[in-house]
Order: structure tokens, then C-alpha cells, then sequence
């Protein structure tokens, strides 16, 4: 499978990362052998095999339903990048 | 051209656990921004979601009161997009292994008719944060408390087949979340939202036309509006040549029109895949019967019981029913030996009419059941005459005791002695002699003239069936 | 001093030859002295560590002091540690100072462990070298133009340099295990779930796991002791019960079968390596254990698996660095959509950005299937392999890693051949299991290791066939030179 720039750029939007324009080629070219060595899957047969998710066969443990936080939200807040009255400020969002 | 309306709606519920879905934060609505979202909420490095067990069992109590599958093994898995309402990057959801399958809910149509909707599944998953956009300079603010509340998303097969089928079953859905006690459903607060998929196709056409997706309809009353608009829209579209493009639109109430939806231009490829920090979550059959004999009377069953017990009619029934707390007030009324058709009556007339006055819900009422049941047991037994009973019932509500108390306390018996009828029938005959003259000669309608005076002489107290009897007896010539 | 694992320093606190507070500052000023040369730490905590010292003296004096009371460490950078700064390695998280402990953090320090700082590692912990580290790169103190092996670089070289008696590591596909063998130190790999992961800043959730980085078995198994059990706020924390990790240290070796996997001992694996491997597993046999010849036929699936899971499972856990709600956001952004693009754009090094690619293509439309779905089938038949291969035999043994330490540079150029160096660690996470790392004979002058993988929970059994190597030989107590 061979990832051109066009796929990287695509891909790169999906993860909204900015990449530089002259690494764009490079990218692809590693992504490209990465999904070579990853191609050496189809080799495997697993007609019959049962996908794992877990490597331990355990199962999801419920919690009781309790209010046991208490927030701190100056110390949460102390390390946001942009915050006014309690609130994260982001570039205006259009609905 | 006949065109066939096709709607089906997914609505999310949120679930009125105390805390939150996968961290133990608080759920309450109306906190200041950002006090009740903890680490876990924020999405901070390092923290782990464990899964609320009261979030489970109330998407267990839904399933079993729409007789659904329920999947002995459900998975949650990650959905990933970038909104800033969404602290992780990916919402905790389920895709292929949800906790409720199949169901049905059965809807009344008006006439008498009932028609079954399939549900298609529910299944669990956590809210996103809110965003403010006013008064920020040009920046949005962002609140995550709501972050992490648990919601039942609630999918319908496409099976109405009209405006009033998709409100029908939107209403009947709201009805049934509350009724089993799993959400509060105050719309404005946004604990019940409805997200509706309209299409048409030509009349007898097996294939579906292409939809479009409504979002966020918190009220009823823009459910139906919303649609009509864009039935109208898709149909005027279609007989003009054109296609229906598939689409997420707004709608905005002001102008009563939908909206295609900017920001959505390209489809969102979600990436799900089971989220590796939960496991399968396992629901065994003795959490299922727990749940199941736990169960309340739901909607339907209750209304038919009220009409086979009490006697009711249909309407009444549902009136009656449309809440458990308002049933669960009637039968206690009843509970206190009133009778079934004069509880109806006040509880319908008076009760309700102070209760919206005064902005109350039936579970506040200064007028207990019991209360109500001594009042209406003094207008059975004659103590009281109707007309007296509804300031009683004044007077009860504004805290002066039961009724009793309150008969006791403004000398309010009825006056039912004949006797002591008589005798003030007997003087008021003798101080108008006019008035009997004119009667006996052939004016009947002075009987009211007459009734009149007897109540004015007794403060309204006589019993009118008395009084009436009495003084057609005595005024005869 | 500085060379003494925690049990002979232990033994000293206890009776009073030292105290914490001078073992402290003895370990802070090496640090400050060495490690320049190095690159080991990204954050030094002096005042917090003498503060934690001088506690611990106090337990010590009480006589209310446990094994590890007063012992000098370092954290792995990707713990959280409340008040102190948690870089992961990145830049993207240059400013974070956590507001709150991750719960390894909590019961090392519960425990009475000192941390001395925070220790370098690859940027999120996806690397082999500790090449890939904001902070620069790690250099390994048997010879300071090589690597020391990743992610958990910084760890591992503190404790060989001995710069700390011990360190935290995460272990993804070796993180742990590799640079144990690279730079001569003990390294274990617990079963998955049995430490907890809250507060462990997340590259491959089904697959990290933290361990103790330390000069000898009989240490790790004390850190092991204070580190494992159920935690609540993790719902992969296996709810099984906690043994006593020194108990059996001592237990003789007679009978035990000990499973040599053909896989691991042929073409790509270094001679000299070969030859101190194979020396250790003499020694074994001379303490009555049995080694026999098994085969993991689906290794060379193992790479190419982890490949695709861990870069998937990545992509979605980096999602939340968003520059919204902490870590780097970039200047003046134009709208949303650059919000995001730029401060990940810049926060992200490169092969963190490549990893977060793979997975993303991995995971999307019409690809899910082909690769996502098919890596956990193939991650299925390399844990069915083991699952066979412990049936006949009780321990595995094989190299931990192909090669010593390369040059730094040398394979930064290609990912995939970077990839490969894990080739025996990998299948070990992929099945969950626990593995450890142990010194063997310098291979050309420079340190290996021997991987011992277990079964499920058999810690116990490790550090006791780990331990009884170290009784037996001196290779863990070899030190670099000039430190």
C-alpha cells in the first residue's frame, strides 16, 4: 500500500495535524514503508480467529453510583493555555 | 402524486444518575462553569474511565420495559472527532454491541387506534460539554459539567408515518423514561433531546427517498413544527425536479424554517473501535430479574387498570395516568375511601386549576391526597354543599387544616335537619308574600328567588336537595 | 553508597549508618555532576526530595519505616506527579505541572520512596532509543555516543549510572526490558493490569504497563510489592490478589523447564549477544533448570501487529492534546481548525506525528478491517502461542534485545528499522504477559540482557529464576566506567 502526498494531507486532517510542506514527501515516503512492514499481516490466516481486544479475559467492574470528586477547578484551571470567568475560550465556534 | 412520509428519531435521554457516567463527578444541572467536571471529565493525561452501575441498570429498566434483547455482552467503544465540547477527542459510545437491542413501544393514534414502532436500540454513552458563544470577543467559552453525563440514546426504526405518529411516540417515550424513574425529562434543560430522520417516497414506492437529519429539537411543540417544514420543503423539492441532498439541518424557531448545517459539510469518518480502556461489560440474568421485579407499573398497563377498577373512561384513564406521581395521587385519594368519579372531577377541575396557578407540580400540593379524600367524603356525606366545599378546599390549600378542621372552624356543617329547614322556608314564605303569591299563580322561576333566600338565611349551607324539596312542598297551593 | 541496591541501603538506614537526607543529597549532587553528560533527567525536585528525606528519617527513627523508606529514585516522566512538571517528553507538554499523582506515584511515595526528579524518556514513550525526546536525546553511560535504549531511557540510565538506587518505567512493546538490557540493569515488565494505569500518560492502552528499573531482581520485587495491586480508578486493574514477591526468591531451580523459542535465536541476533545468552542459560542449567527447544511459530507477526494496534490506539488517546484545557496551544490562532492543527503541529515531534498517522489511516473508513481488525486476530495467535508454549514449559528465555546499544543516529534515519529492535520484547505485550529483563555478559564490551517471559501473574516465579541468576554471577553489579 503506497500513501501519496494527497493521502498524507488527507490523513493529517482527520488527526488536525499541521504539517510542513517540505516534509510532506517524507512523511509519505515513511508512512508508506510502515504499511509495508504492516502488509506482512496478510500473510496469516485467521479465517477462524477470534479478534482480541483484551489480553486478559476480565470483564468491566461497575462502579456504585456516588458523588466521590470533589473538583478543584482553580488547580485544573491553573494549567489551561486561555480561560475567563471558568470558562475555556476557543476561536468562535460557527454552528 | 401521493408522497409517503417516513420519520424515524433518535433521542437522547439523559440519565438521572447522581454522578457521572465514567467518573464520579456530580450531575446536577445549573452549576457555576466548570465546577463539576473533574480530571476524569477534562480529559487530563493519564486518567481512566470506570463505568457507573446505576447508568446500566436504568438502560436495563428501558430495555425491559420495551421488551427488547438485551446483550448479555456489551461493548463501548470510541468514537473520534475534534469539537472543543468534547475533551478527549473521541466520545465514549457503543457501535456494535449496544446494551439494549430490538424493542417496541406502542403509541396511541387519537382515534382509538394503536400502532407499534419498533426501537431498533439504546444504547449508552457519555454527553459532551456545552459551548457559549455570546460575549467573548469573537472566542467561545466552553463549559464541560455536562462532560460525562450519562445518556441513553434511544433509536427508532423508520415506522412512523406521519407528523402525529413521530410527536406520538416522542411523547411516549418521555413518558416512559420519567415514569421509570431514569430521566427527569425537562426538555429545556436539555435531559431530553430529539434528533428526527425524515424522508418521502411516492405512495406504494418500497424503497426509502433520501433524508434528511433534524438535530436538537428540545421541545415537542418545534418536533412538529420542524418537520412539517421540512415535509413541505422535500416535497415541494422533489415535484420540481429536484433531490433531496442528505444532510444534517437546523432549526431555527424564530423563522420557523430549517437550515442546512455549515460546519458539516464533509461526512465525519468517526474511526470507532471498542475502547481498550473498558472491558465487555457483562450482564448476567440475576441483575436482570432484580431489575425486572423492580419495575413499576408502566403507562399502559396502569391506564387500563384504572379504567377496569375505577370505572373510568379511556380519556380520563390517560389523563389520570399521564403521570405516576398524578395517578399515584389519585389512588391515594381514593386510597382514603372517596369516590372514583368525584375524585376525578376535583382533582381535574379544582386542584388542577391551583396547581397551575400557583406553578405547582402535583407532587407539591399543598392539598394531600388524604385531605382531598376527607373533603370529598364531607360532599358525599352531605356535610358539606358543593359550592362551600370548593372555598374548604381554598382553605385546606392555604394551610388552615383538613377539612374537617376547617368545617369545625367556620361552623360550615350543611344544614341537612328538615326541621330546621322548614322552619327557615317557613319564615321566608311568611316575609314574602309577593313572591309565593306570584309563584303559586304560575311563575316557576321565582323557585330560584326562593332557594335564594334559603341559602342567604343559612350562609349557603342548606343542603339545595332539601331545600328544594321542602319548599316545592310548602309552597304548593 | 551509590551503587548499593535498596535492600543493602536499607539495611544501612535501618541501622543507622546513614540517613535518608545524606543519601539524598549525595544522589542530587551526582546528578548534578553527571548528569549533564547524560541527559537523564528533565526535572530535578531537590527541595521536594529533602522534604520526602527528612520525612522518611522520621518514620525510620519511629521504627514505623518499610524496605523502601527513605530509598532515592527517579519517576519515568510519563507519571503524573502533582505539583511537579510532567513533560511526557514533549513539548507539547513542556508547561504541564500535573494536578494531581498518578497512583504508582502515590504508593512509591506512600511507601517512602525519595524522588529525586523526573526522567527523560522518548516523547510519549514511542521509541527505541530515547532519541526522539523534546528534551534531547539520552546517552548511555557505557559509552556516551550510543543510545540507551527507549522509551524509558532516562530511567535506565539513572539507575546504571547511578544517579538514583532505582526508577519507573512503562513497558509498551519494551520500553522497559530494552533499555534494561542496553544499559546493563534489571527491568521488569509486570502482567498487564497488574499496575495500575491511572495517572500513566496513555500511548497504547491495551498494551502499557508500568515496572520497576532497578540494580538487581530482589529490588525490583520490593518496588513490584509496593507498586502492584487493584486500583479502583483503572478498570484494566486485575483484581488478582497480591503475593509476596519475596518469598520465593530463593526457591531452588531443580525441574524447572525453561522453553528456548527457535524464533528468538536466529538470523538478525548479534553473535556476541548470542554467546552471553547462551552462557546465562548454562548457568541454569547448572542450577538443575531444564532447557528445551519450543517454538512461537507467529513471531514474525509480532512487529507488524503492534504496528497497527499501538499507533491506533495511540492516535485516539493523543487526541485530547488539543491545546484547549492544558499543554502547548500555538499563538494567535486564526480559527478552530488552526487551533488544533498548529499546537499539535508544533507540540508533536516527528515520530509521534508518524505514529498518530498510522493509526489514524489505520482506523479509518474502508481501512478498519484490513488492518485494525486483523491485528487483533494476528495478536490473537502470537497469545495462543504462548498460551501452548507454557503448557509444556514453566519460564521462556531468549535475548532481550537483537543487538547492543547502537550508535545514536545510527537507525534514527528509518522507522521501520528502528521498529525492528523490538522484536523480541513485543509479542510479550501483545500477549499481556509478564516479562523481565536481567544482565548477562558483556557482548563486545557493552551490555545485554536476557529476557525471562512468564505466564500470567508469575512474577513471583520470575523474580525468583531472575534472582537466583544473580546469586549465582556477578553481571548485575558491573559498572560503567568513571561514574
Amino acid at each position: 500500500m503506497s500513501l501519496d502526498r494527497s493521502a498524507v494531507e488527507k490523513i493529517a486532517h482527520l488527526a488536525r495535524l499541521a504539517l510542513d510542506e517540505a516534509q510532506l514527501e517524507a512523511y509519505a515516503q515513511d508512512l508508506t514503508n510502515i504499511l509495508g512492514l504492516v502488509a506482512q499481516l496478510e500473510t496469516a490466516d485467521t479465517a477462524q480467529v477470534e479478534p482480541m481486544a483484551h489480553p486478559l479475559h476480565m470483564v468491566q467492574r461497575l462502579r456504585p453510583d456516588q458523588v466521590s470528586e470533589e473538583v478543584r477547578r482553580e488547580a485544573y484551571q491553573a494549567v489551561a493555555p486561555l480561560v475567563e470567568n471558568g470558562l475555556y475560550l476557543v476561536p468562535k465556534v460557527i454552528e | 402524486m401521493q408522497w409517503e412520509t417516513v420519520i424515524g428519531l433518535e433521542i437522547h435521554t439523559q440519565l438521572a444518575t447522581q454522578s457521572k457516567i465514567f467518573s464520579g463527578a456530580a450531575t446536577a444541572y445549573g452549576a457555576e462553569p466548570n465546577t463539576q467536571a473533574c480530571i476524569v471529565d477534562l480529559g487530563f493525561p493519564g486518567v481512566l474511565p470506570v463505568l457507573n452501575e446505576e447508568a446500566v441498570n436504568m438502560a436495563l429498566k428501558f430495555g425491559l420495559a420495551i421488551e427488547a434483547e438485551i446483550a448479555s455482552r456489551s461493548v463501548f467503544a470510541r468514537k473520534n472527532y475534534f469539537y472543543p465540547d468534547l475533551p478527549k477527542g473521541y466520545q465514549i459510545s457503543q457501535l456494535d454491541y449496544p446494551i439494549v437491542g430490538s424493542g417496541r413501544l406502542t403509541i396511541e393514534l387519537g382515534d382509538g387506534r394503536q400502532k407499534v414502532i419498533g426501537v431498533t436500540r439504546a444504547h449508552l454513552e457519555e454527553d459532551a460539554g456545552k459551548s457559549l458563544h455570546e460575549d467573548f470577543n469573537g472566542m467561545t467559552g466552553i463549559d464541560l459539567n455536562r462532560a460525562g453525563t450519562p445518556l441513553l440514546e434511544i433509536v427508532s426504526e423508520p415506522d412512523m408515518r406521519s407528523i402525529k405518529e413521530a410527536v406520538a411516540y416522542a411523547r411516549k417515550v418521555h413518558q416512559l423514561v420519567v415514569y421509570l424513574g431514569i430521566c427527569d425529562g425537562n426538555m429545556q434543560e436539555g435531559s431530553f433531546r430529539v434528533d428526527a430522520n425524515i424522508s418521502v417516497r411516492p405512495l406504494g414506492q418500497e424503497t426509502f427517498g433520501t433524508r434528511t437529519e433534524l438535530k436538537n429539537l428540545n421541545s415537542f411543540r418545534f418536533l412538529e413544527k420542524a418537520l412539517s417544514y421540512e415535509l413541505d420543503r422535500q416535497i415541494d423539492l422533489l415535484e420540481g425536479g429536484g433531490r433531496v441532498v442528505q444532510e444534517t439541518r437546523l432549526y431555527d424557531a424564530d423563522r420557523d424554517e430549517t437550515r442546512s448545517m455549515r460546519s458539516k459539510e464533509e461526512a465525519n469518518d468517526y474511526r470507532y473501535f471498542p475502547d481498550p480502556d473498558l472491558l465487555p461489560v457483562e450482564i448476567d440474568a440475576a441483575r436482570l430479574e432484580t431489575i425486572r421485579e423492580a419495575l413499576p407499573e408502566l403507562p399502559d398497563a396502569k391506564r387500563r387498570r384504572f379504567e377496569a377498577r375505577y370505572g373510568l373512561s379511556g380519556e380520563d384513564a390517560r389523563k389520570l395516568t399521564a403521570s405516576r406521581p398524578l395517578a399515584d395521587y389519585y389512588e391515594a385519594v381514593i386510597a382514603s375511601g372517596a369516590d372514583p368519579r368525584m375524585a376525578v372531577n376535583w382533582i381535574g377541575a379544582e386542584l388542577a386549576g391551583a396547581l397551575n396557578k400557583a406553578g405547582l407540580e402535583i407532587q407539591d400540593s399543598p392539598v394531600t391526597p388524604a385531605q382531598l379524600g376527607g373533603l370529598l367524603l364531607r360532599i358525599a356525606d352531605n356535610t358539606l354543599s358543593g359550592k362551600l366545599a370548593k372555598q374548604v378546599f381554598e382553605a385546606i390549600w392555604n394551610g388552615e387544616g383538613d377539612a374537617d378542621a376547617v368545617i369545625e372552624a367556620w361552623g360550615l356543617k350543611q344544614i341537612t335537619d328538615s326541621g330546621e329547614i322548614e322552619s327557615i322556608i317557613e319564615r321566608i314564605i311568611a316575609d314574602n308574600p309577593k313572591q309565593v303569591e306570584q309563584f303559586r299563580a304560575g311563575k316557576e322561576k321565582l323557585l330560584g328567588f326562593f332557594v335564594g333566600q334559603v341559602m342567604k338565611a343559612t350562609q349557603g349551607k342548606a343542603n339545595p336537595g332539601q331545600v328544594n324539596e321542602i319548599l316545592r312542598a310548602r309552597l304548593k297551593p | 553508597m551509590h551503587t548499593k541496591t535498596i535492600v543493602e541501603l536499607a539495611a544501612g538506614l535501618h541501622a543507622g549508618e546513614f540517613s535518608s537526607s545524606e543519601l539524598t543529597e549525595h544522589f542530587l549532587a551526582r546528578i548534578a555532576d553527571l548528569d549533564g553528560g547524560l541527559n537523564s533527567l528533565v526535572t530535578v525536585v531537590p527541595e521536594q526530595a529533602l522534604a520526602a528525606a527528612r520525612a522518611a528519617d522520621q518514620r525510620i527513627g519511629a521504627g514505623s519505616a518499610g524496605p523502601l523508606t527513605g530509598i532515592p529514585m527517579v519517576q519515568k516522566d510519563i507519571f503524573c506527579t502533582q505539583g511537579v512538571k510532567t513533560s511526557c517528553g514533549s513539548r507539547m507538554l513542556d508547561n504541564f505541572v500535573s494536578p494531581y499523582d498518578a497512583t504508582v506515584v502515590e504508593r512509591l511515595s506512600g511507601a517512602g520512596m525519595v524522588m529525586l526528579g523526573k526522567a527523560n524518556m522518548d516523547e510519549f514513550a514511542m521509541g527505541s532509543s530515547n532519541e526522539t525526546s523534546f528534551y534531547g536525546p539520552v546517552r548511555n553511560p557505557w559509552d556516551r555516543e550510543r543510545v540507551p535504549g527507549g522509551s524509558s531511557g532516562g530511567s535506565a540510565v539513572a539507575v546504571a549510572a547511578c544517579l538514583a538506587v532505582a526508577a519507573t518505567g512503562t513497558d509498551t512493546g519494551g520500553s522497559i526490558r530494552q533499555p534494561a538490557a542496553l544499559c546493563g540493569i534489571t527491568g521488569l515488565k509486570p502482567t498487564y493490569g497488574r499496575v495500575s494505569r491511572f495517572g500513566m500518560i496513555a500511548f497504547a492502552s491495551s498494551l502499557d504497563q508500568a515496572g520497576p528499573m532497578t540494580r538487581s531482581a530482589e529490588d525490583a520485587a520490593l518496588m513490584l510489592q509496593a507498586m502492584a495491586g487493584f486500583d479502583p480508578r483503572d478498570s484494566t486493574s486485575a483484581q488478582e490478589p497480591v503475593p509476596d514477591y519475596r518469598a520465593g526468591l530463593q526457591d531452588p531451580l531443580q525441574g524447572l523447564k525453561i522453553g528456548l523459542p527457535r524464533e528468538y535465536f536466529g538470523e538478525g541476533l548479534d553473535g556476541d549477544v548470542a554467546a552471553s545468552v547462551q552462557a546465562a542459560i548454562d548457568e541454569y542449567r547448572r542450577l538443575g533448570a531444564e532447557p528445551v527447544e519450543i517454538s512461537l511459530p507467529n513471531t514474525g507477526l509480532a512487529v507488524p501487529t503492534y504496528y497497527v494496534l499501538a499507533p491506533a490506539e495511540c492516535s485516539s488517546n493523543l487526541s485530547r492534546f488539543d491545546g484547549v484545557r492544558f499543554g502547548h496551544r500555538c499563538e494567535a490562532p486564526r480559527d478552530l481548525e488552526d487551533l488544533y492543527k498548529r499546537s499539535r503541529g508544533e507540540g508533536f515531534g516527528d515520530e509521534v506525528k508518524r505514529r498518530i498517522m498510522i493509526g489514524t489511516y489505520a482506523l479509518s473508513a474502508g481501512y478498519y478491517d484490513a488492518y485494525y481488525l486483523k491485528a487483533q486476530k494476528t495478536r490473537q495467535l502470537i497469545s495462543e502461542d504462548f498460551r501452548r508454549a507454557f503448557e509444556q514449559v514453566d519460564v521462556i528465555m531468549g535475548p532481550t534485545s537483537p543487538t547492543t546499544a547502537f550508535r545514536l543516529g545510527e537507525k534514527a534515519g528509518d522507522p521501520v528499522t528502528m521498529y525492528l529492535n523490538d522484536i523480541y520484547t513485543i509479542a510479550v505485550n501483545l500477549a499481556g504477559l509478564p516479562g523481565i529483563s536481567i544482565p548477562v555478559a558483556p557482548a563486545a564490551g557493552m551490555p545485554a540482557g536476557l529476557q525471562i517471559i512468564g505466564n500470567y501473574f508469575s512474577e513471583a516465579k520470575l523474580l525468583n529464576v531472575a534472582h537466583r541468576l544473580q546469586q549465582q554471577t556477578d553481571w548485575h553489579r558491573a559498572m560503567p566506567a568513571g561514574l
